[in-house]
């Protein structure tokens, strides 16, 4: 009930649900309870999916999806049209999106001045990914920079949970892209570049 | 060792741990990662001496299993929702013949319409088959109750059905202790039948039975089951002293002196707990782990102090009403405890903190129907109903 409850909006294929569960895997690590599910709509490519993670200091009992969360990641920004990801949000929350544009480019200039700019935020997760990893699967980017906006996760877990789930190769590419998130919303500046 | 895991591979880790011998599976939809990871252990060496056979139907795959059980192998698969009602001749079968298999019940809705989602439709509808059927409310119970579910199950030749709901708990990540393996070999010695089909010394297994005994051996067979209640409670007891974890029948939390319990089984007593924290009003809940056999007296103990019990339920008896509070009715025959059934969370509706709160807030304030379904849109139904009667006239 002290829980920090994270919600995560993509389409099938870019592994939200995946995000999702390494995101409890690295809470963990971190030495808190944490729980990771997802809500399957119709299991295809392209198709809205949503997931969602607790992270708390006591045992987590609840088994009902997220409405209120603390903190929203898009991962995919075509959704913001067509699903209410923003619904329940916290004040004051957080939000991540997946995009090459900022918050007011998207449209979001209102929630931008209701939230604060440091609340809300867009990391090009796909392009990072692309560059980093040699594929377009924003999710281990989005967890980089989400450990950065709200400092609910450490660096160092999520790197061990990426470890403990892929194959060596695989997991050390994604950490670079990780690393490369999460230094984009530290100093975006830096690595618009 | 805690870890992070999904619902799915600890119960299936933990299945390895039980030193299982033959997993005949259907592995297709609707199926869980559970013998999808069961396989890939028995094919990669880590179960030495398991056999895992992939069968053309979930009616193949009990078959198969009663074989397996009937030669003396420790016998286990899984399946949910429609395989599950594929099985149901088997079923029946399995019990009859007296067959310690246990297998994971993943809850999911009953179609039509289609629905992959959660509700305990599937296992509700084969509650009368004569197995065993224990509902976990988290994934480190499920696992807990596999162990047990083997011990209990062979100790009395009765097969056992573990219900954990569908990817509410299946595709779960959460903290959870897979029972460690020596531990395990403690608890679990090998499986002793007491007749088992052999070519050397052959028998007959499940000879026809005609008017004059067909009711004695259904009457031993309901005896028996009826002994798992007993027998479970042993096991219980010493699975919490090897390791501090509650397998128990009945799960109370803040039951003493509540003037309203809600009854409810598997993953829904957790938010249950959360909603009776928040409200603090002398409401309890009793969490079911053993609904068949059902514990009666045991029920009837843990209710007969209340004003009001309100069942939800995760299945309803169409034309009827609930399934669990019927039972609950009968184990308070007698008491003037008032009994109302609310069905929540069919085909994977979420059961939501807020909606229980209204629930009870609506309990509370004496505006509970006697039968009810949580959430339900009443405009929509409403609006239906009246074409329903337009059309009808």
């Amino acid at each position: 009930m002290t829980a920090f409850e994270i919600r995560l909006h993509g389409r099938g294929g870019q592994g939200v649900v995946t995000a999702a569960e390494l995101l409890s895997v690295a809470a963990f690590l971190d030495g808190h309870e944490a729980q990771a599910f997802p809500s399957f709509g119709s299991e295809r490519m392209g198709a809205p999916v949503t997931s969602f993670c607790r992270i708390s200091s006591t045992p987590i009992r609840t088994h009902e999806p997220v409405s209120r969360p603390h903190a929203v990641v898009v991962a995919d920004a075509t959704l913001l049209h067509h699903v209410d990801v923003f619904g329940g949000l916290r004040a004051p929350g957080f939000v991540l999106i997946n995009s090459v544009r900022t918050p007011a480019e998207l449209g979001l200039g209102d929630l931008v001045e209701q939230m604060g700019e440091s609340q809300i935020r867009c990391v090009p997760a796909t392009d990072l990914a692309r560059r980093h990893v040699g594929r377009p699967l924003p999710n281990v980017c989005l967890l980089g920079a989400l450990a950065a906006l709200t400092g609910q996760v450490t660096r160092d877990s999520l790197e061990s949970a990426v470890h403990e789930r892929f194959p060596e190769r695989i997991a050390t590419a994604n950490v670079v892209a990780l690393d490369a998130a999460y230094a984009h919303v530290r100093s975006p500046e830096a690595t618009h570049a | 060792m805690r870890e992070q895991l999904e619902g799915s591979r600890a119960v299936a880790e933990t299945i390895g741990r039980c030193r299982v011998q033959v997993v005949p599976a259907y592995p297709i939809t609707p199926q869980t990662h559970i013998v999808e990871a069961v396989g890939a252990m028995a094919k990669d060496g880590t179960l030495p001496g398991c056999e895992f056979i992939t069968v053309e139907s979930e009616f193949a795959a009990m078959s198969a299993a009663i074989g397996a059980a009937a030669a003396g192998a420790r016998t286990y698969t899984a399946t949910a929702s429609q395989g599950l009602l594929y099985m149901a001749e088997a079923l029946f079968n399995a019990s009859g013949l007296g067959m310690p298999i246990v297998m994971t019940v993943a809850n999911r809705a009953i179609g039509a319409p289609i629905n992959i989602w959660n509700d305990h439709s599937d296992a509700m509808s084969q509650r009368d088959c004569g197995w065993i059927q224990l509902y976990a409310e988290s994934n480190q119970a499920a696992a807990d109750l596999h162990v047990v579910a083997f011990r209990l199950a062979e100790a009395l030749n009765v097969p056992a059905m573990v219900c954990m709901d569908g990817f509410l708990l299946t595709h779960a990540f959460e903290p959870i202790e897979v029972p460690d393996a020596a531990l395990v070999d403690r608890f679990l010695p090998h499986r002793r039948p007491q007749q088992q089909l052999d070519p050397d010394d052959p028998v007959t297994i499940g000879a026809m039975v005609g008017p004059e005994a067909f009711a004695e051996v259904r009457y031993l067979a309901h005896s028996q089951l009826r002994r798992a209640e007993e027998v479970h409670a042993g096991l219980a007891a010493e699975w919490t002293s090897l390791t501090g974890r509650d397998v128990a029948a009945l799960a109370p939390y803040r039951l003493e002196g509540a003037d309203t319990v809600v009854v409810a089984l598997g993953s829904v007593t957790g938010t249950l707990q959360d909603v009776l924290d928040e409200r603090a009003d002398g409401t309890g809940l009793l969490n079911l782990r053993l609904y068949r056999p059902f514990p009666n007296a045991a029920v009837r103990e843990a209710l007969a102090g209340a004003r009001r019990v309100i069942v939800v339920e995760r299945a309803f008896a169409p034309g009827a009403g609930g399934v669990v509070s019927a039972d609950v009715q009968c184990a308070l025959a007698g008491t003037d405890v008032e009994v109302s059934t609310v069905v929540a969370g069919l085909g994977g509706r979420p059961v939501t903190t807020a909606a229980l709160h209204g629930m009870l807030d609506a309990a509370a304030a004496g505006y509970l129907p006697r039968f009810d379904f949580l959430d339900l849109d009443r405009p929509l139904v409403e609006r239906e109903l009246a074409h329903l009667r337009g059309g009808a006239s």
